[in-house]
């Protein structure tokens, strides 16, 4: 019965089911994306400055996060600061505190790494044209880097969307679970259902990150 | 916060044997989406047809799902066709699948910032294809690409941690376990970021050493 599991998907809700999971770790990773944009940049900003306690403090930030699988990140929030601290974190705030934290990193560096590719001349000739701090910021900077950031940024949503569907390891429903609960409702009438299931929530996660990455290629390749 | 030592040395050989097994996928994982890397990229330098689409796309593919996805369609989905692997050898394969488009993408990006004057100047000299690739194109692109190519096994190890979502006993499964049976959560979480340190660290120490050494040797000429 080889046809017989596409079957499933089509019956009741259970297409609905797996949209609705996927949508919880979308949400995650759109909550975190926004979160770590402003955050990122301050964060950016504080790490160009010169000040050695500044570069130090960011520096040992970026690097624990960075080295740091993101799954542990998730155990250590999830399990480690409920306990230390008592607080009753639940998966999905323990999943956005976390996503949030290391998309500050990332953006930070992202930031940094924008900020820092402006020749210093630029700002020489800014200070030579008579411009204030703020109007160097606003006029040389700031449009200079956006065109940088801007595709980096819309490829760090992708990345955290992939990244999100960790949470199903902290036990959150999402869709790789309802995915399960459908295999497993339906083991003994369908049981080439798991291809079909897991085969479409692969599609899924394509789908939802493909036309992003595209998007980042082709700004990218215009603004070069 | 007062740790409990005993436990720690008690559970020490768990973590060891996990990271042997992270260690373990992540070697055999990296060293197959090399090869699939070297692969995927020079057919694209070449551009050679057909093959050429077929590898674009399962780059896109690749590229735009989790490591978690794939493994599930892996490890749960391919025995309903009959395509049964161990729970070890779906984790190498999906790493490899994995690593395989951001491994080719570094490399490419290294074939293709050699010049085409050089590759003139070795057909001039008589050189052939594959002698133009062994010693024009390929010593010179691969000084471009390994930065590239060591930030990509950093995160590959890292992706090795999910691992634990198709029952391989590595360190994320090994804590989760531990915690679960006797709620030592913060020892247990401890041993496994200083699992995880060493063997990050030593890896992301010695491949900035060597970008820095690249970035050197890009000066002089």
């Amino acid at each position: 019965m080889q046809d017989s599991g596409i079957s499933v998907l089509f019956m009741g809700k259970n297409f609905l089911r797996l949209l609705e999971g996927l949508w919880v770790t979308l949400r995650i990773s759109l909550i975190a994306v926004l979160l770590s944009i402003p955050l990122g940049i301050l964060f950016g900003m504080f790490m160009t400055m010169k000040n050695p306690v500044s570069r130090a403090v960011s520096r040992v930030y970026l690097e624990f996060i960075r080295i740091m699988p993101q799954l542990v990140l998730l155990f250590i929030a999830y399990f480690g600061v409920t306990r230390a601290f008592g607080w009753n974190l639940s998966a999905d705030v323990s999943a956005v505190i976390v996503f949030t934290l290391w998309g500050t990193a990332e953006m930070g560096d992202l930031v940094r790494g924008a900020l820092i590719s402006i020749p210093k001349h630029q700002y020489d000739s800014a200070a030579a044209l008579g411009m204030n701090k703020i109007q160097t910021f606003g006029y040389v900077v700031v449009p200079q880097t956006m065109r940088r950031l801007i595709p980096l940024t819309i490829n760090l949503t992708t990345r955290m969307i992939k990244t999100t569907s960790l949470v199903v390891l902290i036990g959150m429903t999402e869709v790789l679970k309802v995915g399960k609960q459908i295999i497993d409702a339906n083991r003994f009438d369908y049981p080439t259902a798991a291809l079909w299931v897991y085969g479409v929530i692969f599609l899924l996660y394509f789908l939802a990150c493909w036309p992003i990455s595209m998007l980042a290629k082709k700004l990218e390749k215009r603004w070069r | 916060m007062e740790l409990n030592f005993d436990f720690m040395v008690k559970y020490l050989p768990w973590y060891i044997d996990a990271a042997i097994l992270t260690v373990k996928i992540a070697f055999f994982g990296i060293l197959l989406s090399l090869v699939v890397g070297v692969i995927c990229s020079v057919v694209q330098y070449y551009r050679v047809p057909i093959i050429r689409r077929i590898i674009s796309v399962y780059i896109e593919i690749s590229r735009n799902t989790p490591l978690l996805v794939q493994l599930f369609f892996l490890y749960f989905g391919l025995p309903k066709i009959g395509i049964v692997w161990s729970a070890e050898f779906c984790a190498i394969v999906g790493i490899a699948f994995l690593g395989g488009s951001y491994m080719s993408e570094s490399i490419r990006s290294g074939l293709e910032s050699v010049e085409k004057s050089q590759i003139e100047s070795a057909a001039s000299l008589g050189m052939s294809n594959a002698l133009t690739m062994k010693e024009v194109i390929f010593p010179q692109a691969l000084a471009v690409s390994v930065p590239g190519i060591c930030a990509n096994v950093i995160f590959l190890i890292k992706e090795t941690s999910v691992v634990s979502g198709i029952a391989l006993a590595d360190l994320m499964y090994v804590t989760k376990d531990l915690i679960g049976l006797y709620y030592e959560t913060d020892e247990a979480l401890l041993m496994l970021v200083v699992f995880y340190l060493i063997i990050l660290l030593p890896i992301s120490i010695i491949a900035s050493i060597i970008e820095r050494r690249l970035r050197y040797a890009g000066f002089g000429n």
